[in-house]
């Protein structure tokens, strides 16, 4: 799924002028997801900053039929939706739960387990900016260490970052993948593929926020390639019993061939108060990261597969 | 028509089957569980065909039937207690969202102490949501509201969520003989639910929920406000053609018991109305012009009726199994307002956290209420009171 493929699609998912700030992931994100499945999902939107981008009564600015739903609510809506549209003949629809990291891992974290461990036939994106970013950039479950927000305004968030695809991945879906909007052909695969298995899906979506991160919003996806290319957010995929890293990220096994981690935390005014003991220390937790990753990879591929 | 001896809880059940509902969803708790494990079973047996959805919480319970109604299926869902108060935020969107969402609220005393037992803290207080509240005083009447709940909901002039309570305990597991209706005859009397004016479905580009207007907010509610008006005469259309269809003596908002002559009136809902019906009775006997108001419906609340018994009697005692902390009995608050000073009102706020009410309490109760009214000692228009004969008072 190249970017020509996309940019050629009819369905575009996100019309011009919506009120998405500038730079915005998001939009990229749901730009993909509309130009893979436009004309085949559902939407379910959790309070977030999509519930704004999403427009205003009495027009919209995303062209998806969209279910505004409370903030933990959204996948076992979805659930409700799946069920009537099965019964009403309309399986070939697909159940899309658009949410940011609160509604996915905070507080909707029960609902979305609820949904998983029901292996409920639903997507869910999680389009992780790593704060609570509409209500102002307040600190969440997937905020990472040490960054600055204003719930964790001078020293900076005080614990670790929780993992959601991996939480997602033990509880033993069909399908879980984390990509990042500065790959959509990675991200626009992912989809696709994800929308031909049945059962509970779930994308974990990298999505750098300029105002929230405090970066220039020209600089959106720059960042989100950052990410990937200094090794702080590893691309892979699992998919029905194969676990394997994304190609964006293959390269990035090798330690040596990343990127130094500096050139990611320089832009972002989140990181700027950090000393050269703390990316130290964030480097260690993202080789840590690596190589938990880079085993489940070799046990999937090792006991799973045979 | 045949007379089966059910618990509140199967006869609730028994409703959904015959109802057609598609979607259920529920999270276990007493005294509401048996409902949704016999309606489980039922799905399993293949004896209804719906899709039964296991939720991890009373929350996603009502999201995921929301989901469902909004995309046209017919849905049921029941809790009681904590699990009603996790469902708050949700009874709001469902309510204002317009979808005819039915569920069954088996009442339970709100914690702590933990207590599993009836009282009606929990339905009354989610009483200005914009849902319809029902209360049953019988078995056989939890069935009928149930069934009389989609017609009402559905009805295009209402388009409102229905609960239906039902004491827990003293309904929902007791056993009275039901005369159930033949499924046939329910199925043509409750058609299958119409489609929704949009659909959500992939290719129709729509948004429901978007933030709007200010305006729209308050033009919503005062639609939702409308709709309540309407629903009592539809309440009362749909429950006098049930009643007729299927030979039942009780229907419309109130239930009045001796009410023709009466000179005091006790006003009350739920289970309990039948101990305070014997009082009424005794008291009868002894020569007292008592009657008695059920409200078979809190919401819409029964303005009109009230108005017109309370307007022929001298004085109204109100007897509240719920309380609005820092003013009085949420039914009596209700009543006051109605009445609107035209006639005395006294409350008495009894059997919380399911304590043992006797028809002796009520007569107890209704006695001191007139004697009280006859020597001019409730001096105040209305006047609150707690009845704890267990505890001595110095």
């Amino acid at each position: 799924m190249s970017v020509p493929w996309l940019a050629s699609r009819r369905t575009r998912g996100v019309l011009p002028g919506n009120p998405a700030c500038s730079g915005c992931p998001h939009n990229i994100g749901l730009k993909v997801l509309g130009r893979v499945l436009g004309d085949k999902a559902v939407l379910v939107v959790p309070a977030g900053c999509t519930s704004i981008i999403a427009g205003y009564w009495p027009r919209g600015g995303l062209e998806f039929p969209l279910l505004h739903v409370p903030f933990a609510s959204a996948p076992a809506v979805a659930s409700g939706v799946r069920a009537a549209l099965d019964l009403g003949g309309r399986g070939d629809a697909i159940v899309v739960v658009w949410s940011g990291d609160g509604g996915a891992a905070d507080i909707g974290f029960a609902t979305l387990s609820g949904a998983a461990t029901r292996n409920e036939d639903i997507l869910v994106i999680v389009s992780d900016n790593e704060a609570y970013m509409n209500t102002g950039v307040q600190a969440s479950g997937t905020t990472m260490w040490k960054a600055l927000t204003t719930t964790s305004p001078i020293i900076g968030k005080t614990e670790e970052r929780k993992d959601i695809a991996l939480i997602m991945l033990m509880h033993k879906v069909p399908y879980v993948a984390t990509a990042s909007i500065g790959y959509p052909s990675d991200l626009a695969e992912k989809i696709r593929r994800a929308s031909e298995v049945k059962g509970f899906k779930l994308i974990h979506l990298h999505s750098p926020c300029p105002p929230g991160w405090r970066f220039d919003s020209d600089k959106t996806v720059l960042v989100a390639k950052l990410a990937v290319e200094t090794g702080a957010w590893i691309l892979w995929e699992y998919d029905r019993g194969n676990f394997r890293i994304s190609p964006p990220s293959t390269p990035y096994r090798d330690k040596s061939r990343r990127k130094p981690l500096t050139e990611y935390i320089k832009l972002q005014g989140r990181l700027a108060h950090l000393t050269e003991e703390d990316v130290r220390e964030i480097e260690r937790r993202i080789d840590e990261n690596w190589n938990l990753i880079l085993e489940l990879e070799k046990y999937y591929t090792s006991h799973v597969k045979a | 028509m045949r007379v089966k001896v059910l618990m509140g809880n199967t006869a609730v059940a028994e409703a959904v089957r015959m109802a057609g509902v598609e979607v259920i969803s529920a999270y276990p708790i007493t005294p509401q569980t048996i409902i949704v494990e016999r309606i489980a079973e039922m799905v399993e047996r293949g004896e209804l065909k719906a899709r039964y959805v296991r939720v991890e919480s009373e929350h996603s319970a009502l999201a995921v039937v929301y989901g469902a109604s909004a995309s046209g299926a017919r849905v049921f869902t029941a809790t009681s207690s904590h699990g009603l108060l996790y469902m708050y935020e949700m009874l709001w969107w469902v309510a204002n969202s317009r979808l005819p969402v039915v569920m069954a609220v088996v009442t339970r005393a709100i914690g702590p102490p933990w207590n599993i037992h009836s009282d009606h803290q929990d339905a009354l207080t989610v009483r200005d949501a914009g849902w319809i509240i029902g209360f049953a005083s019988s078995v056989e009447e939890a069935f009928d509201m149930t069934l009389q709940a989609y017609r009402v909901g559905e009805d295009r002039r209402v388009l409102l969520p229905v609960m239906v309570a039902l004491d827990g305990f003293t309904l929902s597991h007791t056993c009275e003989p039901v005369r159930l209706p033949e499924e046939s005859e329910v199925r043509g009397w409750l058609p299958p639910r119409e489609p929704l004016p949009f659909k959500l479905e992939p290719g129709s580009y729509f948004a429901v929920g978007n933030l709007g207007p200010d305006e729209v907010t308050m033009e919503l509610r005062w639609y939702i406000w409308r709709a309540m008006e309407r629903a009592k005469h539809v309440i009362r259309e749909v429950s006098a053609d049930y009643a007729r269809r299927f030979d039942r003596s009780v229907h419309g908002l109130i239930e009045g018991f001796r009410v023709e002559d009466a000179k005091y009136l006790v006003v009350l809902a739920g289970a309990w109305s039948g101990d305070a019906m014997e009082a009424v009775d005794m008291l009868r006997d002894e020569g007292y012009p008592v009657g008695l108001v059920r409200l078979r419906y809190v919401r819409p609340f029964p303005v009109e009726e009230l108005r017109e018994l309370a307007s022929s009697v001298r004085a109204v005692l109100v007897v509240d199994r719920a309380v609005s902390m820092g003013h009085m009995g949420v039914i009596a608050g209700d009543l006051v307002s109605a009445v609107r000073g035209k006639v005395t009102v006294k409350n008495v706020i009894a059997g919380l956290g399911g304590v043992d009410v006797s028809p002796d309490d009520f007569k107890t109760m209704i006695k001191g209420f007139i004697e009280e009214y006859e020597s001019g000692a409730l001096d105040s228009w209305f006047y609150t009171e707690w009845y704890m004969p267990w505890v001595r008072r110095g």
